[in-house]
């Protein structure tokens, strides 16, 4: 069971109450934990990572375990602590001034 | 009883302004998309209840929205109203990718940056939608980085029209301050295949074909930004308004100068006449009367605020060069915000009102073509666009 934490507006987008469970097959990447999560829900598409280039949008990052995922490859197996369910995938909105 | 209904997109949200035929007591409901911006939202001539949204974000990206009851419930087309199989809701319409076939068009893959280099195309977001006059499950959108998209399944799904692109001065184009934006959509009445639109910075474009061939309609723009003042391409044209009683006459705020075309775009002559400035974004026409028209100027391309503190609508009741400042009930002294080009609008009551926001956040109304004018609200998001809907 993978737990992903998703930014307020994509839960409101999604109509996501809280925090996202999954089941990812081995071996847990982070390309395959989006995949899952965009099969779940389609209305994510294009709002984490580009429609085509599957490329992550520059103002999103990716956290895990205090460790900074946003530009390890997608195919990296994701930290143990993910894959068990101990800790979240953090999806994170960048702090990039208000306007 | 007539009624209107205000849509107005914000940068933080979506907001529906409703009146009777007097708009003197306003409802207000929102904020629709609390924290997104909404570059712009326009119902269908044909069924009015439908409302398309442009929903987007530079974080997470762009979501077209859809209302079929006025309003009162929004859904992304596939999503939310469809659901899959395990009851989520699906939706892609905020796919918007752009052709690079052989078989439709040529595939540009670069345009002019700021710096004079090549850059490619890159989706960005909706700048604006605009609704068939005769289809409501079709609409147009404008996009940053400048294409034009169309929808016939109720924006389900967007295909470009990929001929504009491929007119072959793409690589000519360049970005505005605002971005490399297809802002404005205007559908002739009279004749469904022909299309105008109006791209920052690269000028107007015209189709009498419903998209395949497109001709920049340029002539007699002249811009001191650009080394060639009267090129055929290259002109920051801000909006492009005209009146559905008379197709063909077309007025334009360009980045400065007013203009006007009495053929279909083919020419241009200026009508700036006694303004005051001749920068500025907004400008429309008088729903029943073709030659009054209405312009916001601002001072000048690095001031985007009125000229002296003192928020001005200027009309002019002979088609430009005559112009009267409109006043009345906008505020005089201290004002500094701007009115962007999709902010203003005319519904078409008898007495034809006028509407614009403002980047400060207030929605003015004036029930009697620019005499008089009052705010709506005062305080909202800086307000992106504003169209009114007339409903019986």
């Amino acid at each position: 069971m993978i737990r992903v934490e998703l930014p307020h507006h994509l839960r409101v987008l999604a109509q996501i109450g809280g925090e996202v469970t999954l089941e990812v097959a081995d071996p847990v990447t982070l390309r395959r934990v989006l995949d899952a999560l965009e099969d779940r829900y389609p209305v994510l598409r294009g709002t984490i990572r580009d429609h085509d280039t599957l490329k992550r949008r520059p103002f999103l990052r990716f956290f895990a375990c205090q460790e900074d995922l946003s530009h390890d490859s997608p195919d990296n197996p994701l930290p143990e602590p993910v894959t068990t369910g101990k800790e979240p995938l953090l999806v994170i909105g960048a702090i990039a001034g208000g306007c | 009883m007539s009624k209107v209904r205000v849509l107005v997109g914000t940068r933080k949200g979506a907001f529906i302004l409703t009146a009777d035929g007097k708009r003197e007591n306003w409802d207000v409901s929102g904020p629709f998309f609390a924290g997104w911006e909404i570059y712009h939202m326009k119902g269908s001539p044909v069924n009015p209840d439908r409302i398309y949204v442009s929903q987007t974000s530079s974080w997470s990206g762009q979501v077209i929205q859809r209302s079929d009851d006025g309003g009162r419930t929004w859904a992304a087309p596939g999503g939310g109203v469809q659901k899959s199989p395990q009851g989520w809701p699906m939706g892609e319409s905020n796919r918007f990718v752009y052709d690079t076939s052989d078989e439709t068009g040529k595939p540009l893959t670069t345009h002019q940056f700021y710096d004079g280099t090549q850059h490619p195309w890159e989706f960005k977001r909706v700048w604006h939608l605009e609704p068939s006059l005769t289809d409501a499950e079709a609409v147009y959108a404008g996009v940053e980085d400048a294409a034009i998209f169309q929808s016939k399944d109720g924006a389900h799904s967007w295909q470009e029209l990929p001929a504009l692109r491929g007119h072959g001065t793409g690589p000519q184009w360049q970005p505005g301050a605002g971005g490399m934006c297809l802002h404005t959509i205007v559908l002739d009445p009279k004749d469904p295949k022909r299309i105008y639109i109006a791209i920052s910075a690269a000028g107007a474009f015209r189709t009498d074909d419903g998209g395949q061939t497109w001709k920049p309609i340029n002539k007699g723009l002249r811009s001191q930004f650009i080394p060639d003042q009267d090129a055929e391409v290259g002109h920051c044209v801000h909006h492009i308004a005209m009146s559905a009683r008379r197709p063909g006459v077309l007025f334009m705020q360009k980045h400065w100068d007013v203009m006007r075309s009495d053929d279909a775009g083919d020419s241009w002559r200026e009508v700036s006449g006694n303004l005051p400035t001749d920068f500025g974004f907004a400008i429309d026409v008088h729903a029943h009367e073709p030659e009054t028209i209405f312009v916001a100027p601002i001072k000048s391309d690095s001031e985007h605020y009125p000229l002296d503190g003192k928020l001005q609508v200027w009309r002019s009741k002979t088609g430009g060069n005559e112009w009267q400042a409109m006043t009345e009930g906008l505020p005089q002294q201290n004002c500094y915000v701007n009115v962007l080009r999709d902010a203003m609008a005319v519904d078409s009551l008898d007495d034809c009102g006028v509407y614009f926001g403002t980047t400060g956040g207030q929605v003015y109304v004036s029930p009697d073509a620019g005499d008089h004018w009052k705010p709506i609200v005062r305080d909202l998001p800086a307000v992106l666009s504003v169209e009114v809907q007339t409903l019986s």
